[in-house]
């Protein structure tokens, strides 16, 4: 790969000073990045290492009864801590549907939520890619795109965000702690993202040398905790991508839905929440039709980027699956597969 | 999973040591990283090659522009065609079939995407990746020829090594005319890749017009005269290490373009140099599995037997060599039919040249011919294992020749037990677990042929009662080390622990090639009659001897056990070798051999390993993800020398069964040929969670005929059947047939859809 300098930031001023000089990036569990790097996808010329700083791996619970996650606690511990694994069950079964047990282990909470498409025609320097470099045509369009967008998309680019965690963290209206040039600011997982336009390549809200901090999930979510799946679909039993996926959470009151949160993965260049079909489930009755109906209003302006029409119908079907899963309860033990269709029970199929 | 290395019938017994579950002999070295793989040598001065691969699929390089990676700090040089000297032999001659055309950087031509057309060689890997990523090319670029829609079709000259492409017997037409019903299963199979965990790759080092190659190989005693040819030297003059392979399945038994610039670039250079390839550049120049479009149709009698059959195989290979997979023989030698025809038609791609990988053209084949079975039987109404045994073959229904041996009714019986296939309900779709999962059960046959090489083998036996047995042979990982070195032993009558064994570099008597499933008969019968000639000699020795208790004995069988030479119908009748070797002040005995199949059986008899997989599949009613649940194979392959070793290899090819089923798919870029998933997150083979419980049985079987030892191989035909069976499972599960593999949520759903409108 091409020759860089490494720099260890101590602080996340140092971090951000450093990384404000262009061509420089954070390297976190390097588990993205480096592959990228390989590839010659990315050739940076400074890589900003931000392990060691201190306090960025903490879990810790707000005044306000919110959670609030370092940037770099590794996706392994997140998803095994206890207050996490009770209150927002949903995000650590998403957090160990991704990838396999070694990739957690080094991946972080920032890394995840910053981690690259995995179009192929983005991967391959000899393809034309707008995300790569914008003007250059996107060879996804008319090649191989079964698994490219469904919602969001434009010509410029068809490309999906491939992470699970960020689904649920959609749903739940999740937050991001950003430390820049300019000082500190927040921004939810939904503004985070920024889908393509015309002549317009998805990508974030960041800017250079902008740090995420921290990882703040609301006091709100926990009321979901008893009912909150994530449910992923995908070509093997496990470390595999989704083909889709959805976060789905409810509160349940005499047979009637009295509030939903609902996401789509795997669908778009950002994490999708599904906001129409959570304004039709609220106040409807818990059945499956109310999922229905809900599971065509999340997908009613989705529209097949190529030869991918059948994911359009996965979407709803594995929403629908995530909602009666999280109709059914959130399951006392993590499931052995987690997030997998064949982690729900009996009742949710 | 289960592993009851099994207690080993009488008959499988040689001497103490085979047929015993030995745990393997490199054990140790390989979970300690002692074990030393060709890229594990760092010889002094060694410089690293990178080459860079072709963008395009088709065309010519116009220019390469290197200058940008000559100044990159470390690089030392770039070969291009230009500045490369050409090779003694041209890599497009064919001199045997075991050759393949290779890209040298001897022309400008660009025939697959990936193939190399620069090599930067650097003091570093590092620089020499970066070096090749600096280099850029300017292309002519023709359009690609990727799929059966857009390749170009001929009709071959042979298929595998050197069969025929087209083989009939009995009068297909008149067989049809008598026929009361048919099916035709019709599917597509993919490209797909080798992928050992270790990729290829080579450390050579010249001395002079001698040369050391360190280089993972399956074929030492192919590939050493194959280098010297290309290099312009005397095969004495190439030394070949290959101790250990990180997996071969084929894809090592040949000499490949970038081993050869590895090789080329240490010459040019005076210097050693290593070339190891990445992962995706496993994806073009060392071969493949061939994509295939198969139909096989069965036409039935009113009984519902087989009356004919006719299987027909678009096959792929690539526009410059001529390597097809067999696919469509598959079907010749496993189930009765009156009539029958198989034939191909080659069909060119723009991708490297495919080979031969595990379980060439039965694999594909069978993957079909079982799905086509399934069908036959549920037209019949009748159960599938009761189907598949209305039409046995007794005989090899492609010859008429009996079997050497062939124990698959007593695989059918003892998979069918063990699986539970006894409760099945005849029709799809009724069976749903507890958690209202689709689960079915599903069948197929697996075989595969037992060939033989002439491999040859030394032995050795000291005074001090220390013994030495070698051969060429190569362990992929399969467990050479262990097995063969038990048969060595054993024709030694040594204990394993005091032989001295080395095989795996091209210094050593020639163990053929390890593949075919046949390197354990070849290479094993070549040490067993190594030993036997050492203990051939000592015992006329000994009963030359006044002063050993065997004189005289000499038309008495004797046997050579635990390092003592007794006679079989009195085993306190005997000594140590030691005593008779130092009476006689011998030093040592040397013995050659060879293994050996009678001329007159190969004529007579046709010899393959049989099997029966069962396989229990769940899949989700709304989502169609499926998973395999449950395996379980019953294998009769002759004389079984190591059932642990054994097992290993059939639960091995019983998960890539799984595979070739559910996951394998090389995607080329229809527009540019490039491969568009050639990396592991995208080509998927099964993970653990994958494959929950898989079994391997051994069934016992007494092949007197296959070759002097009966021993068969077990290394490919776990694939064979398997594919089947999980697609049949599928149906079983669902009620739907997809028209490709792997099997695809998608499909399935589309299927599903198409159903209910
Ligand atoms: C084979 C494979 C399979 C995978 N499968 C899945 C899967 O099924 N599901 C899934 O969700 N993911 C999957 N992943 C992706 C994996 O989750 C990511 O690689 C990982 O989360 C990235 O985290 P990291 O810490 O290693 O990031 P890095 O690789 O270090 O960084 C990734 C990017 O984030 C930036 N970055 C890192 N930290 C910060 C920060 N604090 N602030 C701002 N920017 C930052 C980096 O500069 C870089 O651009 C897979 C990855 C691989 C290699
Ligand atoms: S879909 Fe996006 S990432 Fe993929 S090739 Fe097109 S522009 Fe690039």
């Amino acid at each position: 790969m091409k020759t860089f300098d490494y720099q260890r930031a101590e602080s996340v001023e140092t971090a951000v000073k450093a990384a404000s000089e262009p061509g420089s990036v954070f390297y976190a569990g390097g588990t993205n990045l480096l592959d990228l790097m390989k590839a010659g996808v990315r050739q940076p010329d400074r890589l900003i290492d931000i392990t060691r700083i201190e306090g960025l791996d903490r879990i810790e619970t707000g005044k306000d009864g919110s959670l609030r996650i370092g940037a770099m606690v590794r996706n392994s511990d997140m998803a095994r801590h206890p207050t996490l694994l009770a209150e927002y069950p949903a995000v650590a079964e998403a957090l160990l549907a991704g990838a396999s047990a070694q990739l957690r282990n080094a991946a972080t909470v920032g890394g995840n939520l910053m981690q690259q498409t995995r179009c192929s025609y983005f991967y391959d320097r000899h393809s034309a890619c707008n995300l790569r470099e914008m003007g250059q045509g996107c060879d996804a369009l008319d090649g191989e795109n079964g698994k490219h967008a469904v919602l969001g998309w434009t010509k410029t680019c068809i490309a999906v965000h491939p992470s699970d965690f960020c689904v649920p963290l959609a749903a739940l209206g999740a937050e991001v702690e950003v430390t820049g040039p300019d000082g500190h600011r927040r921004l939810t997982i939904d503004d985070l993202y920024t889908l393509p336009g015309e002549g317009q390549a998805p990508g974030t809200a960041l800017r250079d040398g902008d740090l995420i901090t921290a990882l703040i999930l609301p006091s709100g979510g926990k009321r979901f905790a008893a009912r909150a799946r994530y449910m992923k679909l995908r070509d093997r039993t496990s470390y595999a991508f989704a083909i889709v996926s959805a976060a789905a959470m409810l509160q349940i009151g005499d047979g009637r839905i009295k509030d939903a949160r609902l996401a789509l993965g795997g669908v778009a260049a950002k994490p999708w929440r599904a906001t129409k079909a959570e304004a039709v489930l609220n106040g409807a009755e818990a059945s499956e039709a109310s999922y229905r109906k809900a599971a065509d209003a999340a997908l009613a302006d989705a529209a097949p980027s190529g030869d991918n029409a059948h994911k359009i119908e996965l979407a709803k079907r594995i929403l629908i699956r995530a909602l009666k899963s999280a109709a059914a309860g959130t399951p006392p033990k993590m499931p052995a597969l987690p997030g997998s269709v064949f982690a729900a029970g009996k009742e949710a199929r | 999973m289960t592993d009851k290395p099994m207690v080993a019938a009488h008959h499988v017994r040689l001497g103490s040591n085979a047929g015993q579950p030995m745990t393997r002999r490199d054990g140790l070295a390989k979970v300690t990283g002692t074990a030393t793989y060709a890229a594990d040598n760092r010889p002094d001065g060694l410089l690293h090659a990178v080459y860079v691969e072709a963008g395009i699929a088709r065309g010519r390089v116009n220019a390469l522009e290197i200058e940008a990676a000559l100044k990159h700090p470390g690089v030392v040089h770039v070969m291009t065609p230009d500045n490369t000297p050409a090779l003694s032999q041209n890599p497009d001659e064919k001199t045997t079939p075991f050759t393949a055309r290779i890209d040298v950087l001897q022309h400008d031509k660009v025939r697959y995407a990936g193939q190399p057309v620069a090599v930067v060689i650097a003091e570093t890997l590092e620089a020499a990746q970066e070096g090749a990523r600096l280099v850029t090319a300017d292309y002519e670029v023709e359009p690609a020829r990727i799929g059966f829609d857009n390749g170009e079709a001929f009709e071959p000259q042979a298929v595998g090594m050197s069969t025929p492409p087209v083989f009939s017997k009995g009068d297909l037409g008149s067989a049809r005319s008598e026929a009361a019903h048919s099916v035709s299963a019709e599917m597509e199979t993919p490209l797909q890749y080798h992928n050992a965990m270790e990729t290829h790759a080579v450390v050579a080092e010249w001395d002079g017009d001698r040369l050391t190659v360190d280089m993972p190989n399956q074929a030492i005693g192919l590939a050493k005269p194959g280098i010297a040819a290309y290099f312009g030297i005397p095969a004495e003059n190439v030394t070949l290490r290959s101790p250990y392979l990180g997996g071969g399945f084929g894809s090592k038994a040949v000499l490949f373009g970038p081993q050869m610039l590895g090789i080329l670039a240490a010459r040019e250079m005076k210097r050693p140099v290593k070339l190891a390839l990445r992962r995706d550049q496993m994806f073009g120049p060392v071969q493949h599995r061939s994509a295939t479009r198969q139909t096989v149709r069965y036409d039935l009698g009113r009984d519902y037997k087989f009356k004919a059959m006719e299987h027909q195989a678009d096959v792929s290979t690539s526009s410059f060599d001529d390597w097809l997979d067999g696919a469509a023989n598959a079907s010749l030698s496993v189930y009765a039919v009156e009539a029958m025809k198989a034939s191909h038609r080659g069909f060119r791609f723009d991708t490297g040249t495919p080979g031969a990988m595990r379980a060439p053209g039965i694999a594909t084949g069978s993957a079909v011919v079982e799905t086509a079975v399934d069908m036959a039987a549920e037209k019949a109404g009748m159960d599938p294992l009761e189907y598949r045994l209305l039409n046995y073959a007794d005989k090899d229904p492609s010859n008429g020749k009996p079997y050497s041996a062939k124990a698959l009714r007593e695989c059918y019986e003892e998979g069918a037990r063990a699986f539970g296939w006894k409760d099945r309900p005849l029709k799809p779709g009724l069976m749903r677990d507890s958690d209202g999962l689709l689960t079915g059960w599903g069948m197929g046959t697996s075989i595969f042929h037992a060939p033989f090489f002439p491999a040859k083998a030394r032995a050795l036996l000291r005074k001090d009662g220390s013994a030495r047995a070698e051969t060429s042979g190569a362990d992929m990982g399969q467990g050479a080390w262990t097995a063969l070195w038990q048969m060595a032993a054993d024709g030694l009558g040594v204990a394993a622990d005091d032989l001295d064994f080395d095989i795996g570099h091209s210094d050593l008597p020639d163990g053929s090639i390890a593949g075919g499933s046949a390197h354990t008969a070849s290479a094993g019968g070549a040490l067993f009659a190594a030993g036997n000639d050492v203990i051939r000699q000592l015992a006329e020795i000994a009963t030359q001897d006044k002063e050993s208790p065997l004189f005289g004995a000499g038309n008495e069988r004797l046997v050579g056990d635990g390092g003592r030479l007794f006679k079989a119908s009195d085993p306190n009748v005997g000594e140590r070798y030691t005593d008779i070797l130092q009476r006689a002040g011998i030093d040592e005995i040397e013995g050659k051999g060879r293994g050996n199949r009678d001329k007159a059986s190969t004529e007579t008899y046709a010899m393959f390993s049989h099997g029966a997989v069962f396989a229990e599949v769940k899949v989700d009613p709304d989502l169609y993800q499926i998973r395999v649940s449950r395996l379980v194979g019953a294998f009769a392959a002759g004389r079984i020398i190591n059932p642990r070793l054994a097992k290993s290899q059939l639960t091995g090819g019983m998960i890539w069964g799984v595979s070739f089923a559910l996951h394998e798919e090389g995607i080329h870029d229809k527009r540019t040929g490039r491969p568009v998933n050639n990396d592991f997150a995208g080509y998927h083979i099964p993970v653990l969670a994958d494959v929950p419980h898989v079994e391997a049985l051994l069934v016992d079987e007494e092949d007197p005929h296959v070759n002097d030892l009966g021993v068969k191989g077990v290394g490919e035909i776990g694939i064979t059947g398997t594919v089947g069976a999980i697609a049949n499972a599928v149906w079983h599960a669902t009620g739907l047939r997809t028209a490709r593999y792997p099997i695809k949520i998608e499909d399935l759903l589309e299927r599903s859809i198409a159903r209910k409108t």
